[in-house]
C-alpha cells in the first residue's frame, strides 16, 4: 500500500509540472497574439485612451509577460485584487483572473458552468456505456443474426449523424411534434432544487451526446468480445465445462471490457472540456459555451482557465485510469 | 466395451472455397489406463478429431458425423449430436483437456486458485472451501510448492512449465476417466518437456486414466505411448502398439516419419531422410491414396492403383493396421 501511495504522489507531482507547462504555453500564445487585451476592456466603440490605459494598469497588462504569468500563478494560490481602494475587485483563491468582458471572477464563472458540463457528461456516459456495452455484447453473441444487423444499422446512423442534427431532430420530434416531453426551460436547473425539471432539461442532451458515443462503443465492444472469444483461455473455460453464461459474463467480458475502461475515461475527460455543440443546441450554460464565448470575445482569463481545467481533467483521468487498470488486470500491478 | 470408442468420425468445414474434410472417417478405441498417441503433421486432423467430440469446434459451419461412445458413471453415452448443455457436464468431468500453450490457456485476469476452484465448482455442488482443499491437494500433486500460498498467484507469475502443471491440476480436479493432452509439451523447453510427460504418466497410473496424447513429436510418443495412431489427410493410416510401429512400420508415410527423426538405435552413418513434397490440400483430394503424390513406393503397386483407388485400413498382424495397397493380400 505504501508503494501505491508513493506511486500516486509521484504521479501527482508530474501532473503538477504538466499543468504548469500547459498554463505557461497558453499564456505565451495569448501574450503574442496581435491584439491588445486592454483595448478590448472598454467595449467596441471605446476610443478613450485614458480608460484603456487605466484598465491596462488595473488588470496588470502593463507589466512584462513573465511578470503577468507570475502574478497569475500567485493568484491561483493567494487570490488576487484588481485596482485599489474602494473600486478594487477581489477574486478569492484559487483565482483564475478576472473576466473584463463578463465583469466577473473567472473562478465564479467556472463554478457555475462546471456542474452543467459534469451533469451532461456523467449522464451521457452512463447512458452510452449501458447502450454500447449491452448492444455490443448482444451483437457479438448473436453475430450474423437479425439483432446484429439491427445494431449495425444503429452504429451506422449513430456515427454518421452530427450531434447538432440529432439534437435538433430530438427537439423537433420529441418536444414540438409529439409532445412527449414538455418544452425545457431555458438554461440549467439544479437537480437539488427542481429534480423533475432538471431531468427534463438534461434528458435530450444526454440522449444526443450518448447516441454518437454509444454507436462507437457498440462497434468496439462487439469486436472486442468476438476477438476475446477466440482466445485460448476461453477454450479452456469451455473445456472445463463452464456454462456459456459464465464464459461470456465472467471470462470473456472481463478481458474484453478492460480496454473499454480506458476509452470511456478518456472520452469522459474530453467531454469535460465542454460538449460545445450539444450545449449550444440545448442552450446549456456549460464549459463548452463558456470557452466558445471566451474565444469569440478574446477573453484571455477564461480561455487560460478552461484550457487549464481541461488539461487537468485529462491528466488526472489518466492517473485514475492507471489505478483502475491495475485493479482490472493483475499483470499491471507492481 | 472400451472406455471410449470412436466410430467413423467425420468432420467437415464449409468454407467459401468449398468443403474441407478435416477428419474423414476415423475409428479407434481407448481402454482404461491406456495411452494412445495420435501422430501426424499439422492439418492431418489429429487435434480437430478430438475437439470435435468434445464439442469445442465453432458451431455453424462445422458438420460432425459418426459416433463417439464414452463409458460414464451413468452408462455409455454418445458424445456426437449431444445437446450443448448435456455435453458441458461431461467436459471437464469425464473427459478433461490440456492444451499446447500454457501461456495463453490460463485466464490472465484471474488467480490460479479462482480458476482451479471454478473447474471443481462447475461439476460439484459443494462449498467453496471444499473445492479449495481439492485445488491445494492437486497443486501439491503436480509439484507446485506452497500450494496454498500459490493459489493467490496469477498465471503471469508462473513459468511455462509451472503453468502447464497448473493446467494439468485443473484438468484432474474432477477425476476424469479420459485426459486429452493436445501437444502438451510443444511450447516447453526440452528439459521441462520430460518432466511434464513423466508427471502425466505418473498421474495416469495414480488416477487410472486413459490418456490421448496428440503430438507430432515421435520422441514423445516412444517414451509415453502404449498404442500409436498415425493420421494423414484426415484419415487413420496406421495403428499399432508402440514397439511394433517403431520396429516394423508398414505404411510408407509412417516409415518416412520414423526415418526423419534421429534415433539412438540406428547406426549413426545413416542420414535422416525427409518426406518429399507437401501435405495435400484437404479440399481437392484425389480418388486414390492421399499420400500417393509423395510416396516413393507407389511403383511397386501394379496398375497405377495408388493414384486411382483409395486403400482400406487392413490388418497386418494382431493389433497392427495399415492403410496401404502394398500389403493387400499379404496378410493372414
Amino acid at each position: 500500500m505504501s508503494g501505491l501511495l508513493a506511486y500516486v504522489s509521484r504521479r501527482l507531482a508530474v501532473t503538477f509540472l504538466i499543468l504548469l507547462a500547459v498554463s505557461f504555453a497558453v499564456y505565451l500564445i495569448f501574450a503574442f497574439l496581435p491584439f491588445d487585451p486592454a483595448s478590448l476592456t472598454c467595449g467596441k466603440n471605446c476610443n478613450d485612451p485614458g480608460i484603456i490605459e487605466a484598465n491596462r494598469i488595473r488588470l496588470g497588462y502593463d507589466k512584462p509577460f513573465y511578470e503577468q504569468y507570475w502574478v497569475f500563478l500567485v493568484g491561483l494560490f493567494a487570490g488576487r485584487n484588481y485596482g485599489e481602494g474602494a473600486a478594487a475587485i477581489h477574486c478569492a483563491a484559487p483565482s483564475f483572473g478576472y473576466s473584463f468582458q463578463q465583469h466577473a471572477c473567472v473562478t465564479d464563472l467556472i463554478g457555475e458552468a462546471l456542474p452543467v458540463t459534469l451533469a451532461l457528461a456523467i449522464g451521457a456516459l452512463v447512458l452510452w456505456l449501458i447502450l454500447g456495452i449491452g448492444l455490443g455484447v448482444l451483437s457479438a453473441r448473436f453475430r450474423g443474426r437479425v439483432l446484429d444487423t439491427v445494431s449495425t444499422i444503429f452504429v451506422l446512423i449513430g456515427t454518421s449523424l452530427p450531434t447538432f442534427l440529432t439534437g435538433l431532430m430530438l427537439i423537433i420530434f420529441v418536444v414540438i411534434k409529439w409532445h412527449l416531453l414538455p418544452f425545457p426551460a431555458g438554461g440549467y436547473l439544479s437537480p437539488f432544487e427542481d429534480f423533475p425539471g432538471w431531468l427534463n432539461t438534461m434528458i435530450l442532451p444526454w440522449i444526443t451526446l450518448a447516441f454518437a458515443y454509444a454507436a462507437l462503443y457498440t462497434r468496439f465492444v462487439r469486436s472486442q468480445v468476438i476477438e476475446t472469444s477466440t482466445e485460448d483461455y476461453i477454450r479452456t473455460a469451455r473445456a472445463k465445462g463452464l456454462s456459456e453464461g459464465v464464459i461470456l459474463g465472467k471470462h470473456t467480458l472481463r478481458a474484453a471490457l478492460a480496454p473499454i475502461a480506458t476509452m470511456a475515461g478518456l472520452d469522459f475527460a474530453g467531454l469535460m472540456g465542454g460538449a460545445i455543440l450539444t450545449e449550444a443546441v440545448f442552450n446549456l450554460p456549460g464549459l463548452g459555451r463558456l470557452s466558445l464565448g471566451a474565444v469569440l470575445d478574446y477573453d484571455l482569463p477564461i480561455i487560460v482557465a478552461t484550457t487549464l481545467l481541461a488539461a487537468a481533467i485529462v491528466v488526472m483521468m489518466n492517473l485514475v485510469l492507471d489505478l483502475v487498470y491495475a485493479f482490472i488486470d493483475p499483470r499491471v500491478r507492481v | 466395451m472400451s472406455l471410449l470408442s470412436v466410430r467413423d468420425l467425420r468432420v467437415e468445414f464449409t468454407t467459401p472455397d468449398g468443403v474441407v474434410k478435416a477428419v474423414d472417417g476415423i475409428s479407434f478405441d481407448v481402454e482404461q489406463g491406456e495411452t494412445l498417441a495420435i501422430v501426424g503433421e499439422s492439418g492431418s486432423g489429429k487435434s480437430v478429431s478430438n475437439l470435435a467430440y468434445m464439442g469445442l469446434l465453432p458451431k455453424g459451419k462445422t458438420k460432425i458425423t459418426g459416433s463417439v461412445i464414452l463409458e460414464t458413471d451413468n452408462g455409455p453415452v454418445d458424445l456426437i449430436g449431444m445437446e450443448p448443455d448435456v455435453i458441458r457436464k461431461i467436459r471437464g468431468k469425464d473427459i478433461a483437456m490440456i492444451f499446447q500453450d500454457p501461456m495463453s490457456a490460463l485466464h490472465p485476469f484471474y488467480s490460479i486458485g479462482d480458476q482451479l476452484i471454478e473447474a471443481h465448482q462447475a461439476h460439484n455442488k459443494v462449498e467453496k472451501n471444499v473445492s479449495q482443499e481439492r485445488a491445494i491437494e492437486l497443486l501439491t500433486l503436480v509439484g507446485v510448492a506452497d500450494a496454498e500460498e500459490r493459489l493467490r498467484a496469477y498465471p503471469h507469475q508462473f513459468s511455462g512449465g509451472m503453468r502447464q502443471r497448473v493446467m494439468i491440476a485443473m484438468a484432474l480436479m474432477n477425476n476424469p476417466s479420459v485426459l486429452i493432452a493436445d501437444e502438451p509439451t510443444t511450447a516447453l523447453d526440452v528439459t521441462v518437456q520430460a518432466q511434464i510427460l513423466k508427471l502425466i504418466s505418473d498421474l495416469q497410473k495414480q488416477f487410472k486414466m486413459a490418456v490421448i496424447l496428440i503430438t507430432h513429436d515421435l520422441g514423445v510418443v516412444a517414451g509415453a505411448a502404449d498404442r500409436v495412431n498415425v493420421m494423414y489427410a484426415g484419415k487413420l493410416v496406421e495403428s499399432a502398439g508402440v514397439d511394433e510401429i517403431y520396429a516394423k512400420p508398414k505404411m510408407p508415410y509412417t516409415v518416412g516419419l520414423l526415418g526423419s527423426v534421429p534415433r539412438m538405435d540406428r547406426p549413426h552413418e545413416d542420414r535422416l531422410t525427409a518426406i518429399p513434397g507437401q501435405p495435400p490440400s484437404l479440399m481437392k483430394l484425389s480418388a486414390g491414396c492421399a499420400f500417393a503424390p509423395r510416396c516413393t513406393r507407389k511403383s511397386e503397386v501394379p496398375g497405377n492403383k495408388c493414384e486411382t483407388t483409395a486403400p482400406e485400413l487392413i490388418q497386418i498382424s494382431s493389433g497392427h493396421y495399415s492403410r496401404c495397397h502394398l500389403y493387400e493380400g499379404k496378410t493372414k
